[in-house]
This record gives structure tokens, sequence and C-alpha cells, in this order.
């Protein structure tokens, strides 16, 4: 392992050690809550098309969206200021506070004064700036930085933080329950509340119509903030300006729901500053509050910081439509166990971290935590604008790979030719030429195979590419998936008496590794009366286009296109057994081909048991497949993540029924190897920590027994290394034998 | 408003754990003291017909606002579908009164349960564009911050509805 592996493994390990267990509590409770929230929501799919199309709009216009605002805040009697970047937004905020001769400052969660890194800039100028967010706040303490959008502290632990506040304010009587701690908090930061002269808040969505600011909270400490001091200092990225206040109503419905499961937070502010509410002078006890002359300052920041370029910038535009809800983050298997502390950048974390610290602090910062995002698209559909958040991380991984130049290794180079510029790291090369790799696997199999199993071999593949020597390795098959069928006389089932014709693709891994998948579903097919052909097709791009080595992957699609386009004019389907290719026809192959040739490749295309699933439910028999022995134990099925983000699980476990199998269907996100990921010697231990959620679900009494069946590639190697038991694809269960 | 409106407001409530009081005008006051606990403070009703009862203090000092338990206000606008009470930011110092003590009290007109957050909207799209700010509340303040779901974090710890038909 080289020595830069070799300190990210130690860090990862560090982190899974040290704050995994809460973070994986926090992030999966979250997520669960998110599942049912939405599920109570009869109009979800719409809620978030209304949402996109707001944002769409809003970030086309924004130029003219903030000339109007300016109007607004400046009729209400505010102050719009613009600012270029974090030094111009810190310096002015720093004027305003000054100018009020402020010694305190209270703050309501914001990420985008964690970006500025305000605080830093009013402690230098003598002013107290204190957190009033009960996270936050516990950070500060502290002295650390958030490790999520939303719940800042979710790492640290309830006898952490006992702890922590015990040491700070030297506590007589240690803090034991969350009630107890939390009215520590209240009555402390109500002190610091009391005696504040500016209140700092962030926006989630301002609206240019009127200069309504729309917050959401649920501790209260906005509130207080916003209404006790007579100014008000409220700093957002300039990406948060909608054009009116209705447009806030989607993102209301969605908001929580989609960050904590919550249906709607404690509080949704909608201020059109300054507000007509008295401040409170706790000093002058026995005023009536509404004697006072009320003369209240309002400042409206809007940081642009790398945002107006981003706007221009087509791959990344999508980032400023993201709400900061940190589903993405929630949903991701990656981050549910290490958390932002490795997952993120210098300030967002989470899946749609890769594009917001890209844009905002460039390409260095993103590529420190890019590799995190293994692609599995389970963000795609929690995403509430629906961001395609892992096309996002690909785009920036090929900057990476283009931007940081380096040697050529010409071995490697003309081993594996490909579209890329050189220079990319030799692992990336590796797996995004995988085709490369597998043809020769076969060509040469069983000796390869014994090769790649030598510890030479081995360490050798550990030092150049980063493969882990824990990991067992795909074994080649002499004879490919193609070759089989040619050699058994091609299709059994005359086109002439067929129920219908259907290509079966033979994927990388069908054709040289899991060869007997591709036996299945032919046979299965067959026996459903469909004339099956199994042609020479390239592979899908899905290889390379995880290194982030785009061309090559455009390549690809423009040549299995190529391959395919005559089939499907001749009526054929196109049956996919490896869901991550089936995924690059259905969504990524968007990016790469013309719109018609993808909505007919798109049209046409089925994953293997949706396919079966639709033969028997337009009159196939079930009795002309396979189906439990009596005392079968059932089947514990695994979906693969692009599978499900297309939602396709349903399709395998409808068929599995109709046969007679019980069924269960693991639980987690993610199994944690998501193509290269898990062989990498830097993640390999976080792959299996991912891992861990279903083999505790397959190992558990009621699971123990069943047949494990899993549709992807890498789910197949990943249960193997997990389990004990056997593994195959559900095609192979139902095969005819 | 249909009487569907107003149960499915009620449900929602019951499900936030916010009990709800149903009254006309007139017995008013009777309904307001089975549900506050003294010292209360509140904010003058905007609706004609209604008042709250002298024993309520309102325009209150700090120290009072401080030392209340119970705080009463109107809610000019309420969500059915989410249980949520919606309080205007006014000079009568609604705001402060509904977020300090630990007990929140709204006093809502039946004919202002709007069924949703689309019909919500219409109204608070209107009351900003006059300038106007507010507070659409769900429920207590909450917090998990502390490792576990832990009501009244900075706002009151409970609420409580009363109803006026």
């Amino acid at each position: 392992m080289s020595s830069t592996r070799d300190e990210k493994a130690t860090r990862i390990r560090h982190f899974l050690a040290t704050e995994g267990d809460a973070v994986a509590e926090g992030t999966r409770g979250f997520n669960a809550g998110r599942y049912e929230s939405v599920g109570r929501l009869d109009e979800y799919e719409e809620l978030k098309d209304r949402a996109r199309a707001i944002k769409e709009d809003a970030i086309e216009r924004l130029p003219e969206l903030v000339d109007q605002l300016r109007e607004s805040v400046e009729a209400n009697g505010g102050t719009l200021y613009v600012a270029d970047d974090a030094d111009d937004a810190n310096r002015y905020i720093r004027e305003v506070v000054e100018e009020r001769d402020a010694e305190t400052v209270v703050k309501s969660k914001s990420m985008t004064t964690e970006e500025l890194e305000v605080n830093d800039e009013l402690r230098a100028a003598d002013v107290d700036v204190v957190e009033t967010d009960l996270g936050e706040w516990v950070l500060q303490l502290a002295d650390e930085v958030p490790s999520h959008i939303i719940a800042p502290a979710i790492h640290k632990s309830r006898e952490g933080i006992a702890e922590l506040f015990e040491t700070t304010f030297d506590l007589d009587e240690p803090l034991e329950t969350a009630e107890e701690l939390t009215m520590f908090a209240r009555e402390k930061l109500g002190e610091r509340i009391a005696e504040a002269d500016v209140g700092m808040t962030g926006a989630n969505f301002i609206a240019a119509d009127s200069g309504t600011l729309l917050l959401v909270t649920s501790e209260g400490n906005a509130r207080k903030s916003v209404v006790v001091p007579d100014t008000h200092v409220a700093v957002a990225g300039v990406e948060k300006v909608v054009p009116s206040v209705t447009d806030f109503q989607p993102f209301v419905e969605l908001i929580g729901r989609s960050g904590t499961g919550q249906d709607i937070t404690s509080y949704v502010s909608l201020l059109t500053p300054p507000a007509p509410s008295p401040t409170v002078e706790f000093d002058a006890p026995d005023v009536p509050m509404t004697d006072g002359e009320t003369n209240r300052e309002f400042h409206l920041v809007l940081v642009d910081n790398g945002r107006m370029a981003m706007r221009e910038d087509e791959q990344l535009k999508e980032t400023l439509y993201c709400i900061r809800c940190s589903a993405c983050a929630n949903s991701c298997g990656n981050f549910q166990s290490v958390g932002g502390h490795v997952f993120g950048g210098e300030t967002y974390s989470g899946g749609i971290a890769t594009g917001w610290e890209t844009g905002i602090e460039g390409l260095d910062v993103a590529a420190e935590f890019n590799d995190l995002c293994t692609g599995c698209s389970r963000c795609v559909n929690a995403c509430p604008v629906k961001i395609d958040i892992p096309w996002i991380n690909t785009v920036v991984r090929d900057r990476i790979n283009r931007g940081e130049g380096g040697k050529l290794d010409f071995l490697v180079e003309g081993l594996t030719p490909d579209e890329e510029s050189g220079g990319l790291d030799l692992g990336k090369r590796f797996f995004g030429n995988f085709s490369t790799v597998a043809k020769l696997g076969s060509a040469t199999a069983p000796v390869s195979n014994w090769v790649a199993g030598t510890r030479p071999a081995r360490r050798l593949l550990a030092k150049t590419v980063g493969v882990d020597p824990r990991r067992d390795l795909p074994s080649f098959q002499r004879e490919t998936f193609r070759a089989w069928f040619e050699r058994r006389g091609g299709a059994q089932v005359p086109a002439a008496r067929a129920r219908r014709e259907a290509v079966v693709y033979p994927d990388l891994y069908t054709n040289h590794v899991q060869v007997e998948r591709g036996k299945a579903a032919v046979r299965t097919l067959e026996a459903l009366g469909v004339h099956v052909v199994v042609p020479e097709v390239p592979s899908s791009g899905r290889a390379p286009l995880s290194q982030g080595m785009v061309s090559t992957a455009a390549r690809h699609a423009h040549e299995v296109y190529a391959a395919l386009a005559e089939h499907v004019d001749a009526n054929r389907d196109i049956v996919v057994v490896e869901p991550s290719d089936l995924a690059m026809f259905r969504r990524e192959y968007e990016k790469f081909l013309a719109p018609k040739s993808f909505e007919r490749l798109d049209m046409h295309s089925y994953e293997v048991m949706e396919y079966v699933y639709g033969l028997l439910h337009v009159g196939a028999e079930t009795t002309l497949l396979s189906t439990p022995d009596g005392d079968d134990a059932g089947v514990a099925y695994h979906s693969h993540c692009q599978q499900r983000t297309l939602g396709l699980e349903s399709y395998t476990v409808a068929v599995l029924e109709d046969l007679g199998y019980d069924v269960v269907t693991s639980e987690t996100e993610c199994c944690g190897m998501a193509g290269s990921f898990g062989y990498k010697s830097e993640y390999y231990e976080l792959s299996m920590d991912v891992g861990e959620p279903i083999r505790e679900q397959f190992e558990a009494a009621d699971a123990a027994n069943r047949t494990v069946v899993a549709s992807g590639t890498s789910c197949l190697e990943q249960l193997d290394a997990l389990l004990s038991r056997p593994t195959r694809h559900p095609v192979e269960l139902v095969a005819p034998r | 408003m249909s009487a569907g409106t107003l149960s499915a407001f009620e449900r929602s409530l019951g499900r936030l754990d916010v009990d709800s009081t149903r009254t006309v005008a007139d017995e008013l006051d009777d309904a307001l003291a089975s549900v506050t606990l003294d010292p209360v403070v509140g904010a003058p009703l905007p609706f004609g017909g209604c008042s709250l009862p002298d024993w309520v203090r309102t325009d209150p000092t700090p120290a009072e606002l401080d030392e209340a338990k119970t705080g009463v206000t109107a809610a000019e606008l309420a969500v059915a579908d989410y249980g949520s009470v919606v309080i205007r930011a006014t000079p009568d110092a609604t705001e402060q009164v509904s977020l300090f003590p630990d007990v929140h009290v709204a006093v809502v007109r039946a004919a202002d349960v709007v069924p949703g957050m689309p019909e919500a909207f219409e109204r608070l799209a209107e009351w900003t564009a006059d300038g106007d700010s507010a507070i659409v509340a769900t429920g207590p303040s909450a917090t998990a911050d502390m490792g576990a779901l832990v009501k009244g974090a900075h706002g009151p710890k409970e609420v409580r509805v009363v109803v006026v038909e």
C-alpha cells in the first residue's frame, strides 16, 4: 500500500472507531424517518417536480431576481449587500457589528457563515460570538467543526456532551439525561441571547417579491436571536433567492421530511424585516416592551463566493438547486459509517458536497473526498430537487483526473488504450479498463486466476493499483457466456415459434465471471418461449465512468448503441442481467446519446427479472420455472443500489413470490461494495463496515437459513465476503433445472 | 372551512400531543382558565367579538415575560394537514409572548383553519406583501441534539390550542 493510501486508511479507521456509531445511529434514524414521512405525502413526486422547476427558473433568472430583491429589502427599510467572496462578506459583517458597538453576537446555525468563517473575523475584532443552535454550541465549546449539514454534532454521543459540559462549566453535579443537558443549554444560551446586541441567522429561502426570509428551525433559537436584539444580520448564499413567497410552499413541505423525517419542523419563520415586534430590553426589566421605540435594523448579506461562476458551469449548475436538507448524506452508505469529518470538504458534506466544494473551494478540496461517492445512486431519489448527485461526482472526478498531471505509465497505457489523457492514477486506469482485464483473464484462465491468487501477484496488484489483499478476486471463466451460447448452437427457440425475441446483453461480468447467471437467464427466457440471441456487444462503459473517465464511457455508449440499434429495429427486447449496466442504459446514456437513441434503448431495455415478470404477467406459465421444495426456508434477497433507484426491486420479489418463495429483502441502503470501491485497500474496512447491517440482517434468526440471492456482481462479491453461505443471482434460482 | 377541515386539524394536533379545546366567543374566558398556568401574559386578540380576560397580563414587561408560565396569543391562520398555528408578528409583542413562556396557548377561529399548505401560503403571500412577518408553528420547540428528543429547547415546552367556533 502506498503511503497516501495508508494514511487515508488510517484516517478512515480512526473516524470509524471514534464517530462511526453515533453517526450511524443518527443518519440511519433520519433516513428511516424520511421514508416514513414522504410515504405519508400523497403528492410527493409532484412536490419534487415543482420544487425542481422553481429552482431551475430562479437560478436561470438569478441576476434579475437579486435586483428585484434589493428593491424589496430597501423598500422595507433594510439593506442588501452582495458580497463577492468570503473576505468581502466578513468585512461587511464586521463593519455592521462595529457600527452598533456590539459586544455580543448571537447566531442561529448557518452553514454559509461556516463557509465564510465569520466567527473568526468577529472574534479578531473582539466581538463575542455565541452559537445558539444546541448542536452548534456544543461544537463551539469543543472547538470542533460541524460534521453534518443539519445536525452539526451528530458525531457526538450524549455521554460525550455531558463530559464536555462538566469540564467547560466546572459543574458540581454532572448532567446526565438529554433533558437535563438541553435545559442547562437553554438557560446558559438564554442569558447570552438576553444580552446580545446583534442576531445573526442564515436563510433557507428568500423571496424576491417581498424581501421575506424563510427560516426553518425546531429549537426556537433563530426566533429568539432575531426578536430580542435590535439588529438582525442574515447571511445566505445568493442561490437562496426564489421569485415569490408562494414558491416557499413546496419546500416547506419537503425540507423537514427530506432532512430528518419530520413532516414539518416546529418553526417555519417568514420574516419580512424589520419586524414590528418590539425588542426585548432585559436590562430594563420593568418597562413594558411596547413602550420602547423599536428601531430595528436589518442587513441581508448575499454571498457569491463562486456561485455565479457555478451558474455558468453546465455541470455544476445543478448544485445551486440544493436546499441543504442533508437527504443525500443520510441515505449514503459511506456517510452513514464515517460521517462528514471523513466524507465532507471544508464546509459542506454528503453527496452534494462535491459540487459545493468544487465551486466554492476548488477541485483540490473536492478531490480529498470525491472518491467516497461510489456512484450507487441511492441519493438520487432522496433529493427533493432531483439533483443527479452521482453525475456531479463523476464529472468532478473526470476533472480531477485531467487536472492532476503526472507521468505516464507506458505499460498500462499500452495495455489499456482509452480516450483519457495520460497521468491518470494507475488504480483508476486498471478499474476503468476492466473490460480489457476481463478479456485477458478469460483468455488465459485458469492460469490467470491462479496467477492472480499468488502472493507476488497480489502484492503487485496491491502496490500498483491498490487492490486490497484481503479481497477475493473475480474468478475468470475460460469459456465465456457468449462462447457457451455459440457452442450450444445459439437459440433453441426458433424465432418463428417464439412469443418474443430478446437479446441477452453479455455484460462484462456475465460474460467473463458470472457465466452461470447468463446461462440461467437464457434457459429461463427460452422456457418461457423467447427466441434469444447473444450478440457481441461492447461493455457498457460503467467501469470507466465509475473512475470519472467520462469520454471513454461516452465512446462505450456510442459503440453499445451501434451494436444494439439493429436489434431494437428488429423489435428485439434488450435484457440486461447486471443492474449497473441497465442503469447506464436508462440513466447515464442520456448524457451521451442523441435523445432519440437514448429513448429507444431506454424503452427497449429490461432488467432480467423485470422481463421475466412481464412474461409471466402476459400469460406464461409459472410451472415452466423452478419452484421451491416443500421444506424450502425461503429467500433473503439483496437488490442492487442502482436497480432500487430505478424502482426495479419489486419485480424480482414478485416473481419469486409468484413461484412460491417466501422472500425477505435487505433493509440497508447499500451493501458497501459498489463496483471497484470495496477492492481498494484504503476503503476495504469502510466497505466492510457499510456491509455490516446486511450481514446482521441476513444472519439473524429469521433469515439465517434462507437462500441468499443478489442482483449485482459487486453485491454478490460483498455478500460472499460478509456471509459464510453461498450467494446466487435470482435468475439462477428460477431457471428450469 | 368545512367540519372535515376542523376535525382534520384536531387529529393533527393529537398526533403532535397538542391539546385542543373547542369553545365559543362568550365562553372563551372559561376555556382559557382551564388551559393556562399562572402567571399568564398575552397579546390582544385581533378578532371581533373576542377578547382576552382581564387576568391575562397584556403589554408585559421583560420581567413579566420571563416569569410567565403561559403566553396566550391569537393564531390568525391554522393548517389542518400539519396541525400548525400561524402567529403574525405585531407591535403587541405577540411573537415574544408565544415564544418565551413554557406553555403557549394559541387562540384560533374555526374559520381560519385551512386544509393545507397551498391554501395557507395564499394568505401568507398577502401578509408578507404588506410587509408582515409570521411564524408557522407546529407543536412545541424541540431538539434531538443531546441524544434524545427533548421538548422546549428555546421555545415553549407545550402548546395548547383553543378553537373559537
